[in-house]
This record gives structure tokens, C-alpha cells and sequence, in this order.
């Protein structure tokens, strides 16, 4: 795809407008049905038992009992899975449900359908399972040891790569070390999982489920149902959000089980605690980090260690952990670098796709060294970044030449470079202060400070891997005679905007004012995964291409159809243009109206887009992974209360790297919200386990970001147009989630005087709080279990 | 509320019965005859069979099918269930249905097409504070409620006002622009200050 705009009519401008929502009439009334309000008549209830145990082996489940419960239509267990005994997005090692041994409290043992939740939840009560419950392991750090027993047939170690770059052993003057830590964050989307399953005349399953990847959710379905994948048909029910914890199986297959086995349709939906103990969460991160520089300030050696705890099954942590080490060292020139890590299995909760991909946590590490380094020179942070910030040309740690555009230099001087708030008023109370209403802090205790964070977010998937995108165009005629365009793709719409873009596309393309949405379903071709910031260009690229091609044989219809040199008609595109709904050729003399065009019929075109490929990564970690990146700079602004160690976000700065807009409403929305969630992370957002349990899976314990806490965001972008994606496009979701969190930390060191090296920060980390010995934390402490185990294996230093 | 009248309840005995979705959906429930009867967005419904612990939410979408309201969280933390009640605002899974019995309940779809709420509505739709949409309802009832009982709430005020509802994909700031346009539309502040300084949005290059 090239960067002109092909087919443009008196419609182009859509493209850069703001273009409102075409969903939006309905979700503002509360009419879009999600995929938890849908309801079948006769259709019955799911229920999932959960292992409560971390570790455990299963010596017998009886389900006679539940079975012969009044009401209750199915039970499946472990044997009744027909296919594969297995699933997952990169490697299958997760049980579909647990058959021999548990790995994390949470685990599926069984599920029942009956004729309402209550019969249900009565079923699953009357499930015996005898569990022998064993240690778990849950210290990511221990459970490589040469003594550590493995976890699973598969054994700890989800991947491990080392990316040596540059000469060994080259230092600057300058060094600055220290560890990092990273705490779990959840997707937290607002709409908990839900499925509707039907069982098929034809043996086949439907599912309307709301999910990230319908292909890839149907490619695993089929797998463990023991079926054709043409008999596994899903549709995108209407999905509250996502950040990537729906690109995994969570319950699709078990609704469809049960569908089959209770010959009806299934609605298996989670409430807010089973969506917390149901899919997989961002990893928790300990990281080493070694930064050299010479005496004025360049970057001359970056050494890091990376632990990614993966939990129980593999989910995506392998791909997650060559996102983390290939950004390890961030958006800076570095000639020598040494990046290692591993994701492995533990007994806690399940890791895998959270926005920014293993990035976020990185860039908390790389950007908190790089303000240590700025101090032990003597150097403005600012400063710092820009001298060493990456251009284009530049060698990464992996040999990939940084290819199309990143303005990172660009990025961390305008976001500085952006007014400063004013100082506290002397009256200021209430939600200005630290604490808000109820907490407010005593003015006098509250100190502000300011903080930077640069870091650049691939786009799209990487490491070779093939990816594509297809769709569907037709045009044709409405019954009162008006062109109208139907594109169908199987893009997962979760709330980013595809559904608006995509439209705007074909109008711009097609000049064709009315555009319809088929419903996303496995009837077409894949659209791949909404995430990697990837649907705009890779979608948006698929539709973009297919509304070419019903142009290309529009064009030629029309110029055959006049009469046209035969040239003319091979490559209609040279002389024929859309103009108002109008087929014109200036030099042929030619103006046919679309409609009339159409008259002998419809015009149809698949198209499937593919970006340019990338390379796997070999043993050195050397390789030309990533497609494209997409840069951002954060500055935060924080007022901090010095008693109760409380902290207010007084203002959030973003300037970022944002290629051609397609939609400037879209993609405010996108970074704002980005934003926020890295302001939860920085601030409030972490899943607790003990002993692999999580503690606080509930909105009430797992806090997130209100009115009262974010602040309003002052955002540049930077419109630098990619050239191999369509329109010069970036994806945009991203790389603000990347930033915003160290932005904080940083605003936050700087109002306090402390090293903060655990994230979230937490009050205690910012007062001295008097504490007891046994208070439960996590992350930073080895649980007692880890104690009694033999060490090493660890790779801090 | 001026959107809902109370008038014709007793004409609306057995409530809009055709809805989608109204077959029901949990629980149990003997068909024991009318436990009580719910006003809800002015038609009077009947709930058959009800068991004392049913929250209003969950009767409101499993057994009357009103599945406008949404149920993110059942404890009172997200406000995706938020509805009026008696005028109040309230999370309605924290509201024991039977409790709400006599009262008036009016959710986001009740709210009605004009006044207020229409201009809510289409200033969430016009500064984009949409997203997937799943907070939506519960803000769109919350801030009918704040800008009835509070129509120049100031920029403290409504974040306060709001800040029982969690959204998980806007950041809120659009949400935010679109309360202050409607203020503006509604003469209560100064067009000028609808944006929030940095507001950009027309403006890829951030001006």
C-alpha cells in the first residue's frame, strides 16, 4: 500500500475528521446489546468450579451428585473434553479443565449448565474433589533452581533470550545499578466475560462471544471440541473493553461443552470476581538494571535482567518477554548492551497480554535509571534523553536499523517544553489536595514534584511472524436505487474505534456516503488480533485494499462499458477517478453516476493485507523483529502528601508519535485513556496474592482510577506519516501506557527525595509507616514457602 | 425528573412485556404469584416469585429484562448500575429490590429523549466520550442527576459528582468535555472554557 489516496471523491475528507462513533446512538441510550445481555429463549445457566488451592494434586472428582440435581442439564469435567486436552494462544499447556493437578487458585475443575445460575451454583456445590494440596511455588526467582521442582510437563521456563549487543564488558565512568519491581496489573475492562453458546443441527457450535480474536478463538475451539473449525462459527457479541485480557480462552470453550452435552443454548458469563480469576493479567516484573555513561552524559553500556512471573500457563509470555528485553534499554542510542530475562511458571494467577505488552514494565526500569544517571551527572533529565534519544538509522540492541519515523528527541522537548501548572494556591482544599475530600493533606505537608518518561512501543506483531488481515467490500444498491458499501471484517470492535474508521475508509475510498458494518464473525477471513496497536493499519490496510479493488472493477466496468481503449480498461485507475458520487474520466469525456454503474449489479472484493515481514530473533537475540514503533513522552506533575503518603496527579503532559490521524477524537480518547491506566498502575492498581492466591479481586480491593484522579491531559501529537501503512498511519493505544507510569514514579521521587524501585507506590513506600513483620506484600519479600526452599536462581546481582 | 411521569402506572399494570430479553434469567423462581410490583421508567412491573436477597439490579436485568443497566462490579464501586430512585441516585445493585417497592425507579433508558438527558446524550457523542460504551448508561444517569440538582457544578463538583463511576477506556476526559458542553450549550458557562486547556482535538498538531 502506498501512500496515496486512491479513489478520492467529495467524501475524502473523512479521513482526519472526527467522525462520531456510528455505535455510540445506541450506547448512550444503553440499547447495544453487549455480550452479557444477550438471552435465548429455553437457553440455560453456566457455572465454573474453581480451584481454591494454588498447587494441587486432584485425586477423584465425583459429579454423580450435581448431576442428579433437579434442573441441571450438563456437567463436564476434564474426560469430557472430546479434542485436545489443551489450549492456549502460543503453546497449549492450559487444561481446558484441571485433570490430574491444579496450578492456580482459580483453576476450572468444572462446569455445569442448568436451568438457572441458582440450580447452577446448588450443582456445583454438590462437585466433590478430593485435592491434596501442595506447596506452591510462587518466588519467580526460585522455581529455576537446579532443585526446583517443575510445575508442569513443559517444565518452569516459558522462554529465555539474551540480546548481546556491541562489545562485552565496555563501560563508561558513570554507572548506575538497581533493581525494579513491578507489581500484577489487571485489564480490569468494565464488562465481564460473557458467552452465549448454541449447539448446531449440523454438529457444529455457534458462539456469540465477546473476544479479541475470533479466529484464533475458534482455531482452539475446534481443537478441544474434535471438530472441523468450519463447524465452530463465532460472532462478536458487543465487548465492554478489553487491554488485552480477552485475547485469551477464557470461557468460550466451556460454553460450547456445555451446549453440546445439554443439546441447548448456553449463557456462561462471569461476574466481577471470576473476571479477575479468569484471565490472564499483566506480568509481574523484577528487573536489573545496569546503565554506563561517559562523563558528559552518553550512553556508552546497558546491561538488564528481566524476570517475567508468567504464572501458571504460558498464555503469551513468550512473546511478551521479547517485547520486554528488545524495548529493555528504551528509545536511546546504545552501543553496547547485554539484555537477559525469562518468563517462567509459577503457581500464581496466569500472565499474558495487558497494552504495552511487557513494555510498561521496562520502560518503569530503563526511565528510572536514566533519571539516576541525569543525577549522578549533574545533568537535567531532559537533557539527558535528548542527547541520547534513538533516531532514525540507528542500530538497536537486536541489529534492527531503526526503520520508519520516531521523533523521540522531538517527543521529550515538546512535552517539556509544554506550561508548567501554577503552584498550589495557599487556599486550596478539597479535591486539589492530596487525599481529596475525605484525606485532605495540611497544605504546608503536600510537596510537589516533576517528573519525565520517554519510551518508544512496537507496532503490530513481531519476530516473523506473518500476520494479515482480510476483508470484504460490495457495493451495491439499497432498494430506493442508493449506492451504499458493506464491509465485512472479522476486526474485533472493542471499544477503540475499528467500527468508525473503517467507515471512514470506505467513504473516503469508495465515495459512497452510506457504509454498513457486517457483524464480525468467522464467516470471513481473519482479521488477526485488536491488539499490538495493530487493527488501524492491519484492518484498516484490509479494508482499505478491498474498497480499491471494488473501485479498480467499477472503473472498469464503466470504461468497458463506454467503450474505452482496452488500455483504459486494464488500468482504469490512470484516467477514471470517484468525484460526488460519480464515475469521472476528464480525458475520456466520461460521468456515470455510481448508481447507474451499478444497475447490472454488485461488485465484490476480498483483500488481504499483510505488513512487511520481520525476522525471529536468533541465539544472540539478534534479529530484525518489530515492524514499526510508535514513540511517546510523558511529563507528570504530582503533589505528594508527606504524612499519609498519599498522592495527587496534578497534571499529565503527553506529547507523542501519533503518524497520519485518522480520526483526532478517536485518537485523543485513545491516549487519554491510555494515561489513565498507566496512572493506575503507578498509583493503585495491583492484584494482590499471597501464597499465590489473589486477596483482592473485587472492584471494592483492586482500586482504579476515578474523575477525582486523573487529571485533564495536555497532548501534542506528532504527525509523521509511516510510510509503508496505510495513509502513514501508527497504532496509538499503546505507547501512552508505556509512559505514564514512570512519568509519576519519577514526579513522585522527585517531591519526596526517595528512591522508589516497587510499583505501584504505595503509601509506606513514601512515610514511614510502622509495619509488621507478617503483614502480607508481595513482589518484594519472599513468601515464607520460598525461605524453606534451597536458593538460588536468582538473577539479581 | 421531568423525562418520566409517574402518571399511568396503573394503565402500564403489566409493563412493556415484549422487551427483548425479558425471559428471564437467573434464578428460580416459583411461579408463587406476584411478590410486588416495580415502577420502572413509569410502567408498573410485576415480579413473580422474588427471593428477599435479589438486588434491584438483578431483578432489573434477570427478571424484568431491562438489560440497559449494567452490572460491572455488584458492590456499589463502578456505577455502571446507576439508576434514579425516588429521584436519588443510586448503584442499583446495592438497593434490595423488594426495598424499592413504591418507589420510582427510572434507569438510562426511561430517561427519555428530550430536555436534559438529550443534551447529554448528544455531547457524549459529540466530544467522543465513548468508548466501548459499558460505563456509558450509568454516566449518562449520573449526569442527569448531578446537572438537575446542580446545573453550574463547577470543575471540582463534577469530578466529585463523577467520581463513582469508573470508565476504563475514555481516561474520562472526553466524558469531562462533554459535561462542561453541555454547560456551555446550556448557557451556564462560557463556550470558551468547555475545553479544558490543551484540549487539542481539532487540532492534530496539538496547536
Amino acid at each position: 500500500m502506498g501512500d496515496e489516496i486512491v479513489g478520492g471523491g467529495v467524501v475524502a475528507g473523512e479521513i482526519g475528521r472526527s467522525v462520531r462513533r456510528p455505535d455510540g446512538p445506541d450506547k448512550v441510550t444503553g440499547a447495544f446489546p453487549y455480550a452479557g445481555d444477550l438471552r435465548v429463549p429455553g437457553m440455560l445457566h453456566a457455572r465454573t468450579l474453581r480451584s481454591p488451592y494454588p498447587r494441587a494434586r486432584i485425586g477423584r472428582v465425583d459429579a454423580a451428585a450435581a448431576r442428579r440435581l433437579p434442573g441441571v442439564a450438563a456437567v463436564v469435567l476434564a474426560a469430557d473434553v472430546p479434542g485436545v486436552a489443551t489450549y492456549g494462544l502460543i503453546v497449549a499447556d492450559q487444561p481446558v479443565f484441571a485433570a490430574t493437578e491444579v496450578r492456580y487458585a482459580g483453576e476450572p475443575v468444572a462446569a455445569v449448565a442448568a436451568v438457572d445460575a441458582a440450580t447452577a451454583r446448588r450443582a456445583l456445590a454438590a462437585i466433590e474433589v478430593d485435592y491434596e494440596p501442595l506447596r506452591p511455588a510462587t518466588d519467580p526467582e526460585r522455581v529455576l533452581a537446579a532443585d526446583a521442582q517443575p510445575l508442569h510437563p513443559a517444565g518452569n521456563l516459558f522462554r529465555e533470550i539474551d540480546i548481546r549487543h556491541g562489545e562485552p564488558g565496555v563501560d563508561g565512568p558513570v554507572v548506575v545499578e538497581d533493581r525494579y519491581v513491578v507489581g500484577m496489573q489487571d485489564q480490569a475492562f468494565l464488562a465481564p466475560e460473557a458467552a452465549l453458546a448454541s449447539p448446531a443441527a449440523d454438529g457444529g457450535v455457534d458462539l456469540l462471544v465477546a473476544t479479541q480474536w475470533l479466529h484464533s478463538d475458534r482455531e482452539q475451539l475446534a481443537a478441544c471440541l474434535g471438530i472441523p473449525e468450519n463447524l465452530v462459527r463465532l460472532t462478536l457479541a458487543g465487548v465492554g473493553g478489553a487491554f488485552g485480557g480477552r485475547e485469551d480462552i477464557t470461557l468460550q470453550i466451556h460454553g460450547a461443552l456445555l451446549a453440546r452435552a445439554a443439546g441447548a443454548p448456553v449463557r456462561i458469563a462471569y461476574d466481577r470476581v471470576e473476571s479477575f480469576l479468569g484471565h490472564p493479567h499483566r506480568h509481574p516484573a523484577r528487573m536489573w538494571f545496569r546503565h554506563t555513561a561517559t562523563a558528559d552524559g552518553e550512553l556508552v553500556s546497558v546491561q538488564a535482567k528481566v524476570v517475567l512471573d508468567g504464572g501458571a500457563y504460558a498464555s503469551s509470555s513468550p512473546a511478551v518477554l521479547a517485547n520486554a528485553l528488545t524495548h529493555a534499554a528504551g528509545p536511546y542510542r546504545v552501543p553496547h548492551a547485554r539484555l537477559r530475562g525469562v518468563a517462567v511458571r509459577t503457581n500464581n494467577p496466569p500472565c499474558g497480554a495487558m497494552r504495552g505488552f511487557g513494555v510498561p514494565q521496562v520502560t518503569i526500569g530503563h526511565e528510572a535509571q536514566m533519571d539516576r544517571l541525569a543525577d549522578a551527572l549533574g545533568l537535567d533529565p531532559v537533557d539527558l534523553r535528548t542527547r541520547n534519544a534513538v533516531r532514525p538509522g540507528d542500530v538497536l540492541p537486536t541489529g534492527q536499523v531503526l526503520g520508519g519515523p520516531l521523533p523521540a528527541r522531538e517527543l521529550i522537548q515538546l512535552v517539556a517544553a509544554r506550561p508548567l501548572p501554577p503552584p498550589p494556591a495557599a487556599d486550596v482544599t478539597g479535591l486539589a489536595l492530596p487525599g481529596g475530600l475525605p484525606a485532605a493533606a495540611e497544605p504546608s505537608r503536600v510537596r510537589r514534584g516533576v517528573g519525565y518518561a520517554l519510551a518508544y512501543k512496537n507496532l503490530l506483531f513481531s519476530e516473523g511472524m506473518d500476520d494479515s488481515s482480510a476483508a470484504r467490500v460490495r457495493l451495491d444498491l439499497t432498494d430506493d436505487g442508493t449506492p451504499r458499501v458493506r464491509v465485512h471484517s472479522a476486526c474485533a470492535e472493542v471499544g477503540q474505534g475499528f467500527v468508525t474508521i473503517a467507515g471512514q475508509i470506505a467513504r473516503t475510498e469508495l465515495g459512497v456516503e452510506q457504509v454498513v458494518l457486517a457483524p464480525a464473525d468467522t464467516a470471513v477471513g481473519s482479521a488477526g488480533s485488536t491488539s499490538a496497536s495493530r487493527q488501524t493499519w492491519m484492518s484498516g490496510g484490509a479494508v482499505r485494499g478491498a474498497c480499491a479493488a471494488v473501485a479498480d472493477r467499477l472503473f472498469a466496468r464503466v470504461a468497458r462499458a463506454a467503450g474505452l481503449p482496452a488500455e483504459v480498461v486494464e488500468a482504469p485507475r490512470r484516467t477514471l477517478r470517484i468525484v460526488a458520487g460519480e464515475i469521472v474520466g476528464v480525458e475520456a469525456g466520461l460521468r456515470v453516476r455510481i448508481a447507474d454503474a451499478l444497475v447490472e449489479g454488485p461488485i465484490e472484493a476480498d483483500y488481504t493485507f499483510h505488513h512487511r515481514r520481520t525476522t525471529a530473533l536468533d541465539a544472540d537475540g539478534q534479529g530484525d523483529p518489530h515492524v514499526a514503533f510508535a514513540g511517546a513522552a510523558h511529563r507528570a506533575v504530582v503533589d505528594v502528601d508527606i504524612d499519609l503518603g498519599l498522592v495527587r496527579v496534578v497534571s499529565m503532559a503527553l506529547a507523542q508519535d501519533c503518524g497520519t490521524v485518522l480520526n483526532p477524537l478517536s485518537l485523543r480518547g485513545q491516549v487519554e485513556g491510555g494515561t489513565a491506566q498507566g496512572l493506575g498502575l503507578a498509583l493503585m492498581e495491583e492484584l494482590v496474592t499471597v501464597d499465590g492466591v489473589v486477596v483482592n479481586p473485587t472492584f471494592h480491593d483492586y482500586l482504579l482510577p476515578t474523575t477525582a484522579d486523573v487529571p485533564d491531559l495536555d497532548f501534542v501529537a506528532v504527525t509523521e506519516p509511516q510510510p509503508d501503512a496505510p495513509y502513514g498511519v501508527k497504532g496509538v493505544g499503546e505507547a501512552p501506557t508505556c509512559t505514564a507510569t514512570p512519568a509519576i514514579v519519577a514526579a513522585i521521587r522527585a517531591a519526596v527525595g526517595r528512591d522508589l524501585r516497587r510499583v505501584p507506590v504505595r503509601p509506606q513506600d513514601l512515610v514511614d509507616l510502622p509495619t509488621r513483620g507478617d503483614l502480607p506484600t508481595r513482589g518484594d519479600l519472599p513468601t515464607r514457602a520460598d525461605v524453606d526452599t534451597a536458593g538460588g536462581g536468582s538473577t539479581g546481582e | 425528573m421531568t423525562a418520566v411521569s409517574a402518571d399511568g402506572l396503573d394503565a402500564a399494570a403489566d409493563g412493556p412485556g415484549g422487551r427483548a430479553g425479558s425471559s428471564g434469567g437467573g434464578e428460580a423462581r416459583t411461579d408463587s404469584g406476584e411478590s410486588y410490583r416495580l415502577n420502572v421508567d413509569g410502567f408498573l412491573r410485576s415480579v413473580n416469585g422474588a427471593r428477599i436477597e435479589d438486588s434491584l439490579l438483578t431483578v432489573l436485568r434477570d427478571v424484568l429484562g431491562v438489560t440497559a443497566v449494567k452490572d460491572a462490579c455488584e458492590q456499589g464501586r463502578c456505577g455502571a448500575c446507576s439508576v434514579l430512585l425516588d429521584g436519588r441516585l443510586a448503584a442499583s445493585c446495592t438497593v434490595l429490590a423488594a426495598d424499592a417497592d413504591g418507589s420510582r425507579v427510572v434507569t438510562v433508558a426511561g430517561l427519555g429523549g428530550a430536555g436534559l438527558t438529550r443534551a447529554i446524550r448528544a455531547m457524549f457523542l459529540a466530544e467522543g466520550a465513548v468508548q466501548c460504551g459499558f460505563c456509558t448508561p450509568g454516566f449518562v444517569v449520573a449526569v442527569t442527576d448531578l446537572l438537575t440538582r446542580h446545573p453550574d457544578a463547577d470543575e471540582g463538583e463534577i469530578r466529585e459528582a463523577l467520581s463513582g463511576n469508573i470508565c476504563r477506556c475514555t481516561g474520562y476526559g472526553r466524558i469531562l468535555a462533554a459535561v462542561r458542553a453541555v454547560q456551555a450549550e446550556r448557557g451556564i458557562i462560557p463556550a470558551a472554557d468547555a475545553h479544558a486547556p490543551g484540549n487539542a482535538q481539532d487540532r492534530p498538531d496539538g496547536g
